[in-house]
């Protein structure tokens, strides 16, 4: 599979080319994915939007290569995913990729510094080079007062913002998100978008799954997603004067 | 939007001169509704005559006088802020209007006139949500002001959305040919009343 994805290019982190995944056997065969393109920049934010049963969960599990694509290719900084030695491709899911979860998924016997710097100390990263680069994480996120608490002492906002810090603690290149705000009040939830547009002008490309229209419009590109198809997607929108223009309709 | 009762909880706080309203309006409500000096002296002139503000008796007329609310002007500020725009009938909206003639005319794709709209006002939202990464940060009334824009486009789009399960749903279901029995009444009435 060679052919080119539209916006792909050097800096794309993360490729799919003609990504399929279907589940169980003709006639019965449900297909979750069928024929996706999708490029992601260094510094990009997309978000992947669409009914449930569109496919968005599915294309986050492939493009964080838990799951196979029946079809297509799968590139992460490059390489492709199809063919890696299994030991590789865990490696490269621990070094490069960083998951935020609806429900946050923090460890309740560990502080937020602690889980902070898990990723690094499952890779091998000596514990106190690790622990340095979850507090300067946390730190990023300004939940570095909190470093030493456990996850129940923390509130929701603050929960999330470890999560995050988690999930770019090192150098992670693609950040990848699903239903990311949970069941935060919409200010707060807001607040997570912002702390992952942020993370994403510091350089790292991060594709987010979210059915929220006000979520996905902290992105840069917006994918509509739906019976596994790309159905459309927003062009890179003016900037917010031409809002304000005189002889607009306001 | 009621720009006269805007300009009395504005003189609530103290007495102020014409320009130093429209700038408060102004940028007490994110910029984003304009006002020119003509509106704000003629508002006054009104307020003034119906008795919710007064002015200094300069003698001079234009930018050296000074306004403020009168014990009138409080009571009526109060009154507006607790009574509920009128939200009884629907507005005569253009999207609305859109997609139910893309639903009867042969021939439209009414999904690809849908994904258009929705593709559009995701653009938009992208764009309101741009002010409130920047500027709106700091700036309450901004912020307020986006929110409110925010929640509203988002609601046309969950509006398409739902359009489009009901047109496919339509469109896989057979006519009916005859209304089920116990809706019948409440059928014929809504048909009445059309």
């Amino acid at each position: 599979m060679s052919r080119p994805v539209p916006g792909a290019g050097a800096a794309s982190v993360l490729e799919l080319c003609g990504v399929s995944k279907t589940y169980g056997q003709e006639p019965a065969a449900v297909h979750a994915l069928a024929g996706v393109d999708l490029s992601v920049r260094a510094g990009e934010m997309v978000a992947v939007m669409g009914p449930s049963g569109s496919g968005k969960s599915t294309l986050l599990t492939i493009a964080g290569s838990l799951e196979e694509p029946t079809g297509g290719e799968v590139r992460i900084c490059g390489t492709a995913l199809a063919g890696m030695p299994p030991g590789r491709k865990a490696r490269l899911r621990r070094r490069v990729i960083g998951y935020v979860f609806q429900d946050f998924n923090l460890l309740p016997g560990l502080t937020a510094a602690e889980n902070a710097a898990l990723p690094l100390e499952l890779d091998g990263v000596p514990v106190p080079k690790a622990r340095a680069a979850g507090l300067a994480a946390l730190a990023a996120l300004g939940v570095a007062d909190r470093a030493g608490s456990f996850p129940d002492q923390l509130s929701g906002g603050e929960r999330q913002r470890v999560a995050i810090a988690r999930a770019v603690v090192g150098d992670r290149r693609l950040l990848l998100a699903d239903e990311p705000s949970g069941a935060l009040d919409s200010v707060n939830a807001g607040e997570v978008m912002r702390l992952l547009h942020e993370a994403c002008q510091r350089g790292v490309a991060a594709v987010v799954v979210t059915h929220d229209a006000q979520l996905a419009a902290w992105a840069d590109r917006i994918v509509l997603l739906r019976d596994g198809r790309m159905t459309g997607h927003t062009t890179r929108p003016a900037g917010p004067e031409s809002l304000l223009l005189p002889g607009e309709t306001r | 939007m009621s720009v006269p009762h805007v300009l009395l909880a504005l003189l609530s706080e103290g007495p102020k001169y014409g320009l130093q309203l429209r700038e408060e309006f102004e940028s007490g409500t994110g910029e984003v509704w304009p006002l020119n000096v003509g509106q704000v002296y003629k508002t006054l002139g009104r307020l003034e005559r119906d008795g919710l503000a007064e002015s200094d008796d300069t003698g001079q007329e234009g930018p050296q006088k000074r306004f403020r609310i009168t014990a009138g002007g409080r009571e009526a500020l109060a009154a507006w802020l607790r009574t509920p725009p009128d939200l009884t009938s629907p507005p005569r909206d253009e999207l609305l209007m859109k997609v139910l003639v893309a639903a009867r005319v042969p021939g439209t794709d009414a999904h690809a006139v849908i994904q258009a709209h929705r593709v559009y006002l995701l653009e938009l939202m992208q764009q309101w949500t741009r002010l409130k990464e920047g500027e709106a940060r700091d700036d309450l009334g901004l912020a307020l002001v986006v929110d409110s824009e925010l929640f509203r486009l988002d609601a046309v789009i969950r509006w398409l959305d739902a359009a489009e399960v009901r047109l496919a749903r339509a469109a896989a279901e057979p006519p009916r040919t005859a209304p089920a029995p116990a809706a019948a009444p409440q059928l014929r009435r809504l048909g009445a009343r059309r």
